[in-house]
């Protein structure tokens, strides 16, 4: 009864699906877009038809380009690694992850994947569609431009790759020390139930919405003269902070903070006290049932709010920009770089492939946590 | 969990917010009633060149920094009151645009100029999200099963993306000839540039901000509609209510409190608004309050840093972050005395 009850008209379920069709458009059409365009000479990358841009005459005319076997090959395999992300890497970290480890067993799973990805893509994948252009004939000629030529320049000549390690060393200190510091503020704060907790919760809350301007400019004088200024503590050691990636570490760890305990204390609360109160009946302390009870069951909220952490430190512009140097820039802040100065299309285009450079990570990070991802954003929203 | 525990667990937290946040907003504070700068002095110099009658001398008054025994030139800090808010502020030049109710001279100070573009862009974006949300979430509600995973990963991409890197996207497809200018210029038979005046420069960030955060509206919101309760609609359809009425008194009541919560965070997150003036390198006709503190804290083109200025620029930027969380703090805090949370 209840299925004709909720049958809806033809017209309706057209419009709706219309609707999400424009919208999954949208989403992803700047996205792929630019993705196009770095893989193209600049003249067709800028071409006035978008079919030249697609299709890249002039790329082509200078001997680079993909076949008909190529670009199905290509989507077949992006296809499968979309479907070993969502359907079997989850299961089989789960499998081999040994008993209390699981964040680690995502980590290895998430980087083996990855790496597994740029293998197949560059090396594999290129190969057997080598062989297979050169025996197909008509089929493996060329009929789409396609250059790395970009990609070569950003990350070879202007050794684009130091920024990537500066953004992965900021990135892994942001992410592990935030988890450590949070999941302990969280459990303590989820089972406290004090006043104390409810005001440290609160202006936790205040301290999320600051702008974080607001909190680069306490630093700034401080961290450019951090060295006079310690050097009756510190002596001749004393450090200028001004530059170093650590302090920016400490900065973006204090800055996620606010928004880490609120998460994870909102996913120890989901684990039930009588769990601990049975470890301490058994004769634990609070750090032993801590340790040995909670966090075995505790592994998805962790990784959901790594994921956030990883996300912000990844993501940063604002700080990273102001207390960095040149020599210790990460990724984002290094993109401006490359826009500020472009002068010619190579420029540009050469800004492009630097800007999907930084979207790739992001992408197979989506593919993989998906799942994870939208928990974590409801898992804010349920408990407020 | 007796005081010492609690405080073991919470202490290292509790520590790093104090340190890296309560601290160095004390430290604006403090700077913003403050003014750094070189001590300089004025000397005396005689100059003589020798001529036909004598010698001829010009005496100049110079005024030059001083240095200290490293060759450093010395500064000095001194307290300015609110001399440094008043910089920003520049409520003289306000007053008088207002006397003359200039609307123009107004936007000529870049305090107003900030202020009226983050409070346009927060107002103006908050029922955008929230209504393209919900109708991603209802109309996802409404797909095949085998079409949710594909749709809810493609709408991720544009949350998770670098909001640099998604503001850039959206500028390439729109910069000098980009390829949706391009079409709109052969649509239009006209001459666009889009990155040449405010408006249009305005209309492009609100789409970007509507794109980069719809997506999160949409996933808490579809979460919400798992829950609703399929009796309450079944009743509802009996008692012949149309589709528009369901939505409007059993779905988006059950849904009410999670509106509340992304409107929250979207005008905490919005007021913050930054990434699109750095993308869309907008900040010759737009810039946000965000950024007027950016700025300041950028060296110049000598070298120097305002901090000062910038500090009390931040100062302006937190009263207007505490107007916004007033009302949820109050309400946070009615909960808490009834013991609901």
């Amino acid at each position: 009864m209840s299925d004709a009850l909720f049958k809806q008209p033809l017209r309706l379920r057209l419009a709706s699906a219309g609707f999400l069709s424009l919208w999954c458009l949208i989403a992803a059409f700047p996205i792929v877009w630019i993705a196009v365009l770095s893989f193209k000479e600049p003249i067709d990358s800028f071409a006035q038809n978008p079919l030249n841009v697609i299709m890249g005459p002039t790329t082509l005319s200078n001997g680079k380009g993909l076949s008909l076997i190529d670009v199905v090959f290509g989507i077949a395999t992006l296809f499968g690694a979309y479907r070993f992300a969502t359907n079997i890497l989850s299961p089989r970290v789960k499998a081999y992850s040994p008993q209390g480890y699981l964040a680690f067993g995502w980590i290895v799973g998430a980087a083996t994947f990855a790496l597994g990805f740029v293998f197949i893509f560059t090396i594999i994948l290129p190969a057997i569609t080598g062989f297979l252009n050169n025996i197909l004939g008509p089929l493996g000629t060329p009929i789409i431009g396609h250059t790395l030529q970009h990609y070569y320049a950003v990350w070879v000549d202007n050794a684009f790759y130091e920024n990537f390690i500066n953004s992965l060393i900021v990135t892994a200190g942001v992410t592990t020390i935030s988890l450590t510091v949070g999941t302990l503020a969280g459990y303590g704060l989820a089972r406290a139930g004090t006043m104390l907790a409810f005001w440290i919760l609160i202006i936790a809350l205040v301290f999320r919405a600051l702008p974080h301007s607001v909190l680069v400019a306490g630093y700034l004088p401080f961290f450019i003269n951090s060295r006079e200024i310690l050097e009756p503590l510190f002596g001749t050691s004393a450090p200028t902070l001004y530059g170093q990636p650590w302090a920016v570490i400490a900065v973006l760890v204090a800055i996620n903070q606010p928004f880490t305990i609120w998460m994870l204390r909102s996913f120890f609360q989901n684990i039930p006290a009588e769990l601990d109160e049975a470890a301490r009946v058994d004769g634990c302390t609070h750090f032993q049932a801590f340790r040995w009870v909670i966090m075995p069951v505790m592994w998805p909220g962790v990784i959901t709010t790594g994921l956030f952490s990883f996300l912000l430190a990844y993501n940063d512009f604002l700080v990273t920009s102001l207390l960095l140097d040149a020599q210790n820039q990460t990724m984002v802040p290094a993109i401006t770089g490359y826009f500020n100065r472009e002068t010619t299309t190579t420029d540009q285009v050469e800004a492009v492939a630097a800007a999907v450079s930084i979207t790739a990570p992001l992408f197979l990070l989506v593919m993989i946590f998906q799942r994870q991802i939208v928990s974590g954003l409801t898992a804010g929203a349920v408990k407020g | 969990m007796n005081k010492k525990t609690f405080a073991a667990f919470v202490g290292p937290s509790v520590a790093m917010m104090l340190l890296f946040i309560a601290l160095p907003l004390a430290t604006v504070f403090m700077q913003s009633f403050h003014v750094t700068i070189p001590v300089t002095d004025t000397v005396e110099i005689e100059t003589c060149t020798p001529g036909f009658a004598g010698q001829t001398c010009v005496t100049k008054i110079e005024t030059r920094p001083v240095f200290d025994a490293a060759g450093n030139p010395t500064t000095t800090t001194k307290f300015v009151g609110f001399g440094s808010y008043q910089k920003v502020l520049r409520l003289g030049d306000a007053a008088a645009a207002l006397a003359k109710s200039s609307w123009h001279d107004l936007m000529l100070i870049d305090f107003w100029k900030a202020l009226r573009f983050t409070v346009t862009f927060t107002l103006i974006t908050l029922p955008l999200v929230l209504g393209v949300g919900l109708a991603i979430a209802l109309a996802v509600n409404n797909a095949t099963k085998a079409m949710k995973g594909p749709i809810i990963f493609v709408s991720l991409l544009p949350f998770i993306i670098t909001p640099v890197i998604g503001a850039l996207s959206i500028r390439w497809l729109f910069i000098g000839d980009g390829i949706l200018t391009a079409g709109l210029e052969w649509y239009l038979e006209r001459d666009l540039s889009l990155f040449a005046q405010a408006w249009t420069l305005e209309i492009l960030m609100l789409f970007y901000r509507v794109w980069h955060v719809a997506p999160f509206a949409f996933v808490v919101f579809y979460a919400g509609l798992q829950t609703v309760n399929q009796d309450t609609i079944e009743s509802a359809i009996i008692d012949g209510a149309s589709r528009f009425e369901r939505l409007r008194f059993v779905i988006i009541p059950h849904i009410m409190p999670l509106v509340v919560f992304v409107s929250l965070i979207h005008l905490m997150d919005s007021y913050r608004v930054f990434e699109e003036i750095v993308g869309f390198s907008s900040q010759a006709h737009v810039i946000s309050l965000q950024w007027l503190t950016y700025d300041l804290l950028s060296p110049d083109d000598s070298g120097n840093r305002s901090i000062s200025r910038a500090s009390a620029s931040a100062m302006l930027t937190m009263l207007g972050i505490v107007l916004i969380l007033a009302p949820l703090l109050r309400r946070t805090w009615q909960d808490f005395t009834k013991g609901r949370i």
